[in-house]
């Protein structure tokens, strides 16, 4: 099936065969990154911004990395150096990096729906890199992504997100993805940042850390973000910690073989036990080096390159 | 002597329970029950037959965004809307710049709107000074003015305390207080309802309990002042039935509900589309079911469109940043008979008292009857026209409206505002007001 999406905005969007698709694409470009010379051809004249109009380190380091490695030339534009800080809308600012010619928007912003607006605005593929509380899809692939190299095939896995849900895309991106992957999902937190409403898109939620992490074989914790809440959704981090920090003892609740993972920035000894962060169990760094070849996939795939023709031989140059 | 025969229309008039095929007769500004075969003879003739003849249209929640956001609105592009709409009267927010919190904003709005107008506006002046909450404007020299009600807009009033004192003191003046009912630390940051499509679109929550509790609170206030309160574009179910249980006690509350709220749910939101975007938010189907029931059995009074034009370049951003509101005027008529004719089987009178003389009856205007002696003002329409909104191509100065480019069904063929014609034909009529 080719692939025909010049956009990626959400994964609530997308098939499950496109989802397998991107998959089987990050996994070829992964042997890539293991060469010494790492560098592809793929996108060899192709120019993609990153328009940053929100705080990011990681994302937009790997989105940096992974156009990069695919030979593309990136120009990164972030909220207080764009034109958006002096008053220009969003749409000008698009349409004057339209202009620029640019061949791809990567775009992270605070306001959910942003990446929608600015592709039916523009000609050129726009790549949601994080739109407010909406979704996240390269963190929701480049997870799956990683829960599929340890665990295999997803359908039937018991998959636990724990934390903030409320205000998180990764979350949103993720239960979208492992619902389509036929995973059991199941949202753990306190019920201001859990609402039920969760339910809808076809999770369970639970409010009881003990029984939603007996023998779960995915756990994903989210950070708790402080920037984003009003003092009302929990009392303090110290409570939080106490009633659903992550730590030795409520690990042994889980499966045995499971894995740990936690998209970052972590809040160590607040959602996760130091110890575990950097335990064998523990994949979050693993999440990170996928997600450029899950990114590399990504912009491949939407600048016009299809899944079975990924040039994974050395820079000839 | 100037005449107008209306011929062969039906003739709906819910304050004289007329409800049949006839005529209808105008001279000098009024209606008249018959004309004098000479009056007959030189009377501009109206062939109305298949057409609906009924009270011009009465609207008391409207945004003219005058003084101060003339690139929205102004009075004279407002009232055309309003005049192709069928509304004959209407009545707009002081939520302008400045806000109408003093006789001399009020004067302006009066000024303008004689100036300006084709159809009849009525202002309302602020409950608080600065619309802040914090101290009670001149609510007496508001009503001297011509304030015809008093509200603080969209910033509703906070402190049930002033509240309280408002309530007493708009009596004095047998003032009515409208208030948009929204318990504002309840909704920091909110853009749509609150729920399930909320938690999968990653956009923050609008409780529909924040109006719920100023529901209840006004009731309350309502009922120990003795003051009237309007409440105003209800969205929420459970305070249909706050109000349904108040009524029920004799409580001194109106109430009105919305186009939008009447035919959307939030599940339009779905594209980040910002002309569903508006305050309070659509909500879900048993809301919009309950706002229906509420005016079917009376519990809501009226049909308010909460006309709020807002620039294509102030509502073509990120949906957290867009403004809220969208128009209604053009609209509203076409809407209702669609919600509630054709799918709520409503009677069509019923359609008509909701935005005729329950409206005026609210707040006491003389308006909303087809009587002898009453000022001739009238919508004519044809129920079953189809037609397509083009909201770029109509009066209002802003084309914000979430039925852009839809067909509707039913469409205002004629309004006449005092004995005048002031638009058929598609046409606002040649103004020599």
């Amino acid at each position: 099936m080719p692939w025909n999406r010049r956009h990626l905005i959400t994964l609530e969007e997308l098939s499950l065969a496109e989802i397998e698709q991107i998959h089987a694409t990050a996994a070829a470009f992964k042997r890539t990154l293991s060469r010494s010379v790492k560098k592809v051809p793929a996108l060899r004249g192709k120019t993609i911004v990153n328009l940053f109009l929100e705080p990011s380190t990681r994302t937009r380091m790997a989105f940096d990395m992974a156009a990069k490695r695919l030979s593309a030339d990136v120009i990164s534009l972030d909220g207080t150096s764009s034109s958006t800080s002096k008053g220009e809308t969003l749409r000008d600012t698009a349409q004057n990096i339209q202009a620029l010619q640019a061949d791809m928007i990567i775009i992270r912003h605070a306001a959910a729906g942003s990446p929608l607006y600015l592709s039916r605005i523009l000609d050129i593929p726009v790549i949601n890199a994080g739109d407010g509380a909406h979704e996240h899809p390269t963190q929701g692939l480049l997870d799956t992504f990683t829960m599929k190299e340890h665990l295999g095939r997803l359908k039937g896995r018991k998959v636990v997100i724990l934390g903030d849900i409320l205000f998180s895309r990764v979350a949103r991106s993720n239960i979208h993805a492992l619902t389509k992957m036929g995973a059991a999902v199941t949202l753990v937190g306190p019920s201001t940042l859990v609402p039920h409403w969760f339910i809808d898109l076809g999770v369970k939620v639970s409010h009881d850390l003990k029984s939603a992490l007996a023998d779960a074989e995915v756990v994903m914790l989210l950070r708790i973000q402080h920037e984003r809440q009003a003092s009302s959704h929990f009392p303090s981090l110290g409570e939080y910690t106490s009633m659903f920090g992550l730590n030795k003892t409520r690990a042994s609740w889980l499966n045995p073989k499971a894995i740990i993972m936690h998209p970052g920035p972590i809040n160590r000894g607040v959602e996760i036990d130091s110890e575990l962060a950097d335990g064998e169990r523990s994949v979050i760094l693993e999440q990170v080096t996928n997600g450029i070849a899950v990114r590399m996939a990504v912009l491949y795939l939407c600048l016009g390159g299809q899944p079975e023709n990924v040039y994974a031989g050395p820079d000839p140059g | 002597m100037s005449s107008i025969w209306i011929r062969n229309a039906r003739v709906i008039d819910p304050a004289a329970r007329r409800n049949a095929v006839g005529d209808v007769f105008i001279t000098d500004g009024k209606f008249v029950p018959s004309l004098s075969a000479a009056a007959r003879a030189s009377a501009r003739q109206i062939a109305a037959k298949g057409l609906v003849a009924c009270p011009g249209l009465v609207d008391i929640h409207v945004h003219f965004r005058e003084p101060g956001q003339t690139h929205k609105e102004t009075i004279a592009t407002g009232s055309r809307a309003a005049a192709a709409g069928g509304f004959t009267t209407v009545v707009c927010m002081p939520n302008t710049s400045p806000v109408a919190d003093t006789a001399g904003t009020i004067q302006f709005i009066n000024d303008a709107t004689r100036r300006d107008a084709v159809v009849k506006v009525l202002p309302t002046g602020c409950i608080t000074v600065g619309q802040k909450g914090q101290a009670l404007a001149p609510i007496g020299s508001l009503k001297r003015a011509g304030a015809v009600a008093i509200t603080d807009d969209g910033d509703c009033v906070q402190s049930n305390e002033l509240m309280r004192r408002a309530c007493e003191y708009a009596k004095m003046f047998d003032l009515p207080i409208m208030d948009h009912c929204q318990d504002a630390s309840l909704t920091q940051g909110a853009v749509m309802n609150e729920g399930s499509v909320s938690t999968r679109l990653g956009l923050r929550g609008w409780p529909r309990a924040a109006e719920d509790i100023i529901v209840a609170r006004d009731v309350i206030l309502s009922e120990y002042t003795g003051a009237h309160i309007h409440l105003q574009h209800i969205s929420s179910k459970y305070s249909v039935g706050i109000i349904r249980r108040a009524k029920a006690r004799g409580v001194r509350i109106t109430a009105e509900a919305t186009p939008h709220h009447l035919a959307f749910t939030d599940d339009a939101l779905g594209t980040y589309d910002t002309n569903f975007k508006m305050n309070p938010p659509l909500r879900t189907v048993s809301d919009r079911r309950a706002i229906i029931a509420g005016l079917r059995d009376g519990t809501l009074d009226c049909i308010s469109t909460d006309h709020a034009p807002h620039t294509d370049y102030e509502k073509d951003k990120e949906f957290d940043y867009a403004p809220n509101g969208i128009l209604g005027l053009e609209t509203a008529l076409a809407v209702a008979l669609d919600v509630l004719v054709r799918q709520g089987k409503f009677k069509l009178a019923q359609v008509v008292d909701l935005m005729t003389r329950q409206p005026a009856r609210i707040l006491g205007l003389p308006a909303g009857t087809l009587s002898a002696g009453a000022a001739a003002d009238l919508c004519l329409f044809d129920p079953r026209e189809k037609w397509r909104y083009n909201a770029k191509a109509g009066f209002s100065k802003s084309s914000n409206s979430p039925w852009h480019g839809q067909e509707l069904t039913g469409r205002v063929k004629t309004t006449i505002v005092d004995g005048r014609i002031v638009f058929a034909d598609g046409q606002i009529a040649a103004n020599d007001r």
